[in-house]
């Protein structure tokens, strides 16, 4: 039973990474496709970081995916806070509230707050392109903030709360206790959401692909584009990099939970 | 004070003195870690005021309330160290840095914790947890200091000795303290006020001795140690009539023949040969207990418990004389009936146990 319980995983493991793993040594094959591995060459990166418009397209997606991420975090956090301090039936309504545009499919959410973006752009304000850097920003802070009360909320309930109550007791204000005690608790949560936060708006294509105007497209927006063309080498490369990009901070954000889970341990012991 | 519609406190009239040790007994739900935090302003009272210095408190927040908590579970910040823990208050009073150094290490060498200023909090034991909690509230010199049965989690030795450390600690430096406990033992031995507390209301305000020795209805008398609770009448003053028999005993200001709970501690009670006995009844069991016997005699088919150094064999034929001393007379209460018959002894004694093992998780 041990061997095929093994043996299932090893199989699942080659499943998931296998498309990626097609991926690498695709970047690294100096022919023209994956189906042509004529030798090793290093040639398709420094193409990419000679490749001012792709780079410009990697700097946009950084950008909006750092820029939607910390704003989310600050909003997710603060949105946190307020749902924590309802009363549980409540809270729980809320949560399941905010945990359904998580599932809402993505080209919906993007069809959706494209019409609004449109409506207000257009009909509201007037403006003849409606579509801009800010209505994506905005289209990325909504659908990062879930994944950013999702994080937090848990590690509010977990937090003891006589901890908030002894700050007031040594003479914080509310405010004040959260910066001098709260937040220090929920760390752990505020950052693994950033994370993911950062990871979902850096490789959303569907939402972005809806809300985005002309003036400032992102990565994977443009790479879409590509597609519909003969595809190049380079973008292997890239997607190598975003994919390891990616990896490292899955694997940091999953090491911070190990240390605080042990730590949590041995505080019990 | 009422919660959830649900009235948790009533008709509670207290009046702290300064450089007291008072405290709240009581079984939990009784009413008394709310009245605590009433009085450190976690909770608004939906009735009635809360004053200090005769200043109305109502709607002071904790952060300015002169009255520092110390919590059940200690409630230490995980992400400081000893010193910063105790240096928390100081530092959002924003004090100069060298009196906040001052101050933190006199709290660290009163509690004992000299040399610990640089030791996470989770390195440290139960008691010494305690220990920073203490020194955390006292540090700011606070008029009260509030404590939530600050010692439940600890074991028993450790227990006994912070009993004897905090009585030292308040009275070294006198501050008022106002003490939140369920054991009755702690509470007689380290206070100089005893509240004793059920269903949101005070039973008894006293002295430790008085409590104990005078109580005022069958809840206090039960809860505060061990308790025979007869059904008497009040003949007069100082006679009193249960069992068929008249007693002389030290208690007058009550209603003719006004029925009456008649209170005899296990340990008052003599053995004397059945002839020259008061009552007479047989021995049903025997328990060792170290210092003493706990031995159950049934008079009459009420069951009576007495603590004694005499071994007297089960089956035993025995008699008992009664003091006058040793008889206190109460009103009768709601409570009368509910407590003092010791029919169901083993029943009885394995709650106790069972209490005990909670206190010490």
């Amino acid at each position: 039973m041990k061997k095929v319980n093994r043996l299932i995983t090893i199989l699942i493991f080659v499943f998931l990474y296998i498309p990626m793993l097609v991926l690498i040594v695709a970047s690294f094959s100096s022919g023209k496709d994956i189906t042509e591995f004529e030798g090793f060459t290093f040639m398709r990166y420094a193409e990419v970081f000679r490749d001012r418009s792709l780079l410009g397209l990697l700097g946009n997606s950084l950008l909006i995916s750092i820029l939607a991420s910390s704003i989310a975090t600050v909003f997710g956090t603060v949105a946190s806070l307020g749902i924590y301090s309802l009363k549980p039936r409540m809270r729980k309504t809320v949560m399941s509230l905010t945990n359904i545009p998580m599932t809402n499919p993505d080209i919906v959410t993007g069809i959706s707050l494209s019409l609004l973006f449109v409506f207000v752009g257009s009909k509201m304000l007037h403006q003849r392109n409606s579509l801009t850097f800010w209505t994506l920003l905005i289209a990325h802070v909504t659908f990062n903030l879930p994944y950013v009360i999702l994080n937090v909320m848990p590690k509010l309930q977990q937090m003891d709360h006589s901890l908030v109550e002894a700050a007031m007791d040594l003479g914080c204000t509310p405010v004040k206790s959260f910066f001098r005690v709260t937040i220090h608790e929920i760390m752990p949560g505020i950052i693994t959401g950033a994370i993911m936060a950062f990871t979902m708006s850096l490789d959303d294509f569907v939402i972005s692909y809806f809300v985005t105007g002309l003036d400032f497209i992102t990565l994977p927006v443009e790479i879409y584009n590509y597609t519909k063309k003969q595809m190049q080498p380079k973008i292997y490369a890239m997607f190598t990099m975003l994919f390891l990009l990616i990896f490292v901070l899955m694997v940091v954000m999953n090491l911070l939970q190990l240390r605080q889970d042990k730590r949590r341990k041995e505080a019990k012991q | 004070m009422e919660f959830d519609g649900e009235r948790i406190l009533d008709g509670i009239n207290l009046y702290f003195n300064d450089h007291e040790f008072l405290t709240l007994l009581g079984p939990s739900g009784c009413g008394k870690t709310t009245t605590l935090r009433i009085i450190g302003g976690f909770l608004t009272p939906t009735s009635g005021d809360v004053l200090f210095d005769g200043k109305r408190m109502n709607d002071v927040p904790p952060y300015e309330r002169q009255v520092n908590t110390v919590f059940q579970r200690y409630a230490l910040f995980p992400h400081l160290n000893v010193f910063e823990n105790v240096a928390f208050g100081l530092r959002v009073a924003k004090l100069h840095k060298q009196e906040i150094q001052e101050r933190v290490h006199e709290m660290l060498g009163i509690v004992g914790l000299k040399g610990y200023e640089h030791r996470r909090i989770d390195s440290l034991s139960g008691g010494q947890q305690q220990r920073v909690a203490i020194a955390r509230a006292l540090v700011n010199r606070p008029k009260v200091l509030l404590l939530d049965e600050p010692l439940a989690a600890l074991d028993l030795r450790l227990r006994k000795d912070m009993q004897n450390e905090l009585k030292r600690i308040q009275q070294t430096l006198g501050i008022t303290f106002i003490y939140v406990t369920h054991d009755q033992e702690e509470a007689l031995s380290m206070s100089d006020t005893v509240v004793v507390m059920d269903k949101g209301r005070i039973q008894q305000i006293g002295r430790p001795e008085d409590i104990y020795n005078e109580p005022k209805n069958a809840f206090v008398a039960d809860f505060i140690g061990e308790s025979n609770i007869l059904d008497g009448v009040m003949l007069a003053d100082y006679k009193v009539r249960f069992f068929g028999r008249t007693f002389k005993c030290l208690d007058a200001g009550f209603a003719p023949n006004e029925p009456v709970d008649v209170v005899i501690r296990p340990e008052d009670i003599d053995f004397v040969p059945p002839e020259e006995g008061h009552l007479v009844g047989t021995v049903t069991s025997v328990t060792f207990k170290g210092l003493n016997y706990d031995i159950i005699v049934d008079f009459r088919g009420f069951k009576w418990l007495i603590q004694t150094t005499d071994h007297q064999p089960e089956g035993a034929t025995v008699g008992i004389r009664l003091n006058p001393e040793d008889i206190h007379v109460m009103h009768k209460s709601e409570y009368s009936g509910m407590f003092g018959d010791y029919s169901s002894y083993s029943a009885e004694y394995d709650e106790l146990t069972e209490d005990a093992d909670d206190e010490e998780e």
